[in-house]
């Protein structure tokens, strides 16, 4: 058991340490970085802070592994998570009980996740185009939802969703901890991880195979959606309202980028949902760094660009650097060294 | 006679993979205008010491000269720098662009810092006309067949490098018309004295063409000799390390009375794919296909398993009608294919061996009923061991493997689900004489357990060594069936050819 732990963090090492670093600078750009303190039932503290708003893109993460790792992607996620808020928000403004509210958001994202499913699995569209109707076309579903407007809510029970507590935790946290320790049993406790990596990596032979691919594409796209209404809802509990036009907005991105920083390649196969969720807290820590380090707001983005460039060079440098002398290298490589020269 | 100069040495070459010896202290010399035959079965070593002659993998110890000097080729530019060029079974060119596109790409002639197409198509026509190609040069590479495309592939490496050719397995693709016009291609580059080093797993080709050949095995220098002082059958028993009887003695197994046939189909067909055929099997009983390639061969397997669906005729088992919608209604049926193209249907390249293994009998059992990994790890073991498949670690990913072995693990995926009907198609292709003569021997393992097989293959004196009735398809018709004394190359050879003057086109 400790030597399959040891195995998982050599692994994980360059995530971790790139977590540490920045972690570090935290610290180093504010003092009061690691400061936790109990107030109103709640914990507070930069730390949870970077729990507490990185939450959705780790569920959105989440969904986003099994997608990835099928040699798919989704591009919809942020638009679902719109149409999800916007769901929520008008049905609760409509005055539904709370319980038809989130079967309905929910259920409105396993829909989204179904459609592209639908187009990927069955109509053999790239993943790419298919979800890319949904991402333009989602805003538009939720404008339509919103009229419009931006719909806002007082009702208590929604609003926990967003920012509650339980057991000083903000509620957030809890279900990005679920939503992560469901699916990794899910994908470890089941065959469907083994399958779904046969998928990614050789569609055509896991299906010569026996494996019921299109069945297994709509699961995981309609996963995904299912993860994407989640964090939606959580968005919009925490706003206490729902813009269709803001909502999520360019999260698929942050989604993906997560994953991949994770170390899951985006040619599917191999992946890791606790890594992909690492990548997802490393990217929040970084958004959280440089807001309280006083930065401009301006050099935000470009800031976060370099960073995650360097992660993903010492990825690479690590798989094909220094791994390089032990392990032969793949064919297909070394014939396209050949066709190059 | 003066034996020629030696261009290439390499000497004492070891290389490791993670523990695993692929090379221990080989040695190849090439002369100047000879054709170096090197042979080996799959995993001897053969890609590994290209690799290491090109630059691709650095050597653990060694030496390597060229002309006399010592060389420490780095990677493969450097190689084609010195003059070592290489062409790999499968073609690396660019199917999108033209030919001569292909022949200077990289290396374009300019004028005014715009490519001079004119130029370079002249270039490229006087270049293959060397070659006596005389084809259009601004078509699509993709136009052209499998052969012109290798002949152009080698004409460009040539053409860069001009010194040592090295042609990894130039004719795994290529029909008998188009091995000939390769052959004379590969005697004029001999006649104008380049060293050529030329990797098959044909013999009657090595001695075509080779002046002298490299045996290894186990990644060890098995033996060097003129071809000219070693007849075939010690070069096979070289290779295998143990003497021919053993390894291909054909038991051809005779018809047992009436057998229960309880698997049939009837009228089974689909619009222009294959035209409707009836076909009945039991167990015991092995059924060679046999036909050209686009005969129908590889269609009637996927038919058979449900990866195309026939659009006629009906399929029963023991007598009771049955559905084959899809892999997996086959799969319940306890049917099992594999397939004729191994990399893209057949094996999943970046799992491990013991989940390549686990696949079929996984995905059988449903998403929610998972195999323990040391249930996998079980089975993969039992099936390392049944089938000898050669790998340092059930773990390592299968595309790590050698064909032959790559093969073997499909086999295993299949077996292991038990079925009772299993579909091989051309289970013997592109692998070497040791893992084929196994697979031979274990074909008639499983009929003699009791399972059914139909074997397609393109090799007519292996359809004759183990089946027992033969089935011959010409222009996607099934032309009739061969059973007992009437099966023999010579029949299946005028089946197949009547009234067919195309083989040779």
């Amino acid at each position: 058991m400790s030597r399959m732990l040891m195995a998982g963090l050599t692994r994980a090492a360059p995530q971790l340490i790139c977590l540490a670093v920045i972690l570090l600078l935290n610290w180093l750009a504010f003092p009061g970085f690691f400061d936790m303190r109990i107030q109103d039932g709640r914990i507070f503290g930069s730390v949870v802070d970077v729990l507490n708003r990185g939450a959705p893109v780790v569920i959105l993460a989440v969904g986003m592994t099994a997608v990835i790792a099928s040699k798919g992607v989704d591009l919809s996620v942020g638009a679902v998570m719109a149409m999800a808020g916007a769901v929520a928000a008008t049905m609760t403004v409509a005055g539904y009980p709370l319980l038809v509210v989130l079967l309905a958001a929910l259920g409105t994202g396993v829909l989204c996740g179904l459609w592209n499913g639908l187009l990927v699995g069955f109509f053999d569209l790239q993943p790419i185009v298919a979800t890319l109707i949904l991402m333009v076309a989602g805003r538009g579903i939720a404008q339509l939802i919103t009229e419009g407007t931006i719909v806002t809510f007082i009702d208590p029970g929604l609003i926990f969703f967003g920012t509650g507590s339980f057991f000083w935790i903000p509620m957030p946290v809890i279900l990005a901890v679920l939503v992560t320790a469901m699916a990794v049993l899910l994908v470890r406790r089941t065959a469907l991880g083994l399958l779904i990596e046969s998928l990614g990596v050789n569609r055509s032979a896991s299906s010569y195979a026996g494996v019921n691919s299109r069945l297994l594409l709509l699961l995981i796209y309609a996963f995904c959606g299912l993860c994407a209404a989640l964090a939606g809802i959580i968005v919009s509990a925490d706003i206490r309202g729902a813009d269709a036009n803001n909502a999520g907005l360019w999260l698929e991105l942050d989604a993906i980028l997560a994953v991949v920083i994770g170390g899951t390649s985006l040619l599917g196969g191999r992946f890791s949902i606790v890594m992909s969720v690492l990548g997802a807290i490393i990217i929040q820590a970084m958004n959280t760094g440089i807001l309280i380090s006083g930065f401009p707001p301006e050099y935000n983005l470009i800031l976060k660009a370099g960073v995650i460039i360097m992660i993903l060079l010492a990825q690479s440098l690590s798989r094909t650097g220094f791994l390089h002398v032990l392990r032969p290298a793949p064919t297909q490589t070394a014939e396209a060294k050949v066709k190059r020269a | 006679m003066a034996e020629p100069p030696i261009l290439l040495s390499a000497e004492g070459i070891s290389k490791s993979f993670l523990g695993f010896r692929a090379l221990e202290s080989v040695d190849l010399h090439i002369r100047a205008g000879e054709v170096h035959a090197l042979l080996g079965e799959n995993g001897a070593g053969k890609s590994t010491l290209i690799k290491v002659l090109t630059g691709v993998h650095q050597p653990d110890s060694g030496t390597t000269r060229l002309n006399g000097e010592q060389i420490s080729v780095r990677d493969a530019q450097q190689a084609q720098k010195l003059g070592i060029g290489t062409v790999y079974q499968e073609v690396n060119l660019l199917p999108n662009l033209s030919v001569a596109e292909n022949l200077y790409i990289g290396r374009q002639p300019m004028r005014f810092c715009l490519i001079n197409r004119r130029e370079m198509e002249k270039n490229a026509r006087a270049l293959l006309a060397q070659y006596d190609i005389h084809i259009d040069v601004a078509a699509d590479l993709a136009s052209y067949s499998v052969a012109v495309q290798q002949l152009i592939a080698i004409a460009r490496a040539v053409d860069i490098s001009g010194n040592i050719l090295i042609l990894d397995e130039p004719t795994a693709s290529l029909d008998r018309h188009e091995v000939e016009v390769l052959f004379t291609v590969i005697r004029r580059l001999k006649a104008r004295g380049l060293g050529i080093v030329f990797i098959t797993h044909f013999l009657d080709q090595v001695y075509a063409v080779s002046d002298r050949v490299t045996v290894l095995r186990n990644g060890k220098l098995a033996g060097t000799s003129l071809c000219a002082d070693l007849p075939k059958l010690d070069l096979v028993s070289l290779m295998l390390g143990r003497t021919m009887a053993e390894a291909t003695h054909g038991s051809r197994r005779q018809e047992t009375g009436p057998v229960h046939r309880e698997i049939s189909f009837k009228g089974f067909g689909l619009g222009r794919s294959v035209a409707p055929f009836d076909l009945e099997i039991g167990r015991g009983e092995v059924v060679g296909v046999a036909g050209l390639l686009g005969s129908g061969r590889t269609e009637t397997a996927k038919l058979l398993f449900g990866i195309d669906i026939a659009d006629s005729g009906t399929a029963s088992i023991d007598g009771k009608p049955v559905k084959i919608g899809s892999p997996r209604d086959a799969i319940k049926l306890g049917f099992g294919l594999c397939p004729e193209d191994r990399k893209t249907d057949g094996i999943i390249g970046d799992l491990s061996v013991r989940e390549n293994i686990a696949l079929a009998l996984q995905a059988r059992r449903g998403w929610f009923n998972r195999m323990r990994q040391s249930e996998q790890r079980a089975l993969a073991d039992r099936f390392v061991k049944a089938l000898d498949i050669r790998t340092s670690d059930i773990e390592k990913p299968v595309k790590f493997l050698s064909g032959g072995n790559q093969q073997k693990v499909i086999l295993a995926r299949w077996l292991a689900t038990e079925p009772r009907f299993l579909i091989l198609d051309e289970p013997t292709r592109g692998i070497d004489v040791g893992a084929h003569a196994e697979i031979i021997q274990l074909i008639n393992r499983l009929c003699g357990d009791g399972m059914a097989l139909l074997v397609i293959s393109s090799e007519i004196e292996e359809i004759v060594a183990y089946s027992t009735r033969v089935r011959v398809l010409r222009d996607r018709e099934h032309q009739g069936e061969l059973t007992g004394a009437s099966i023999d190359t010579g029949t299946i050879m005028r089946t197949i050819a009547a009234d067919s003057a195309r083989i040779e086109a």
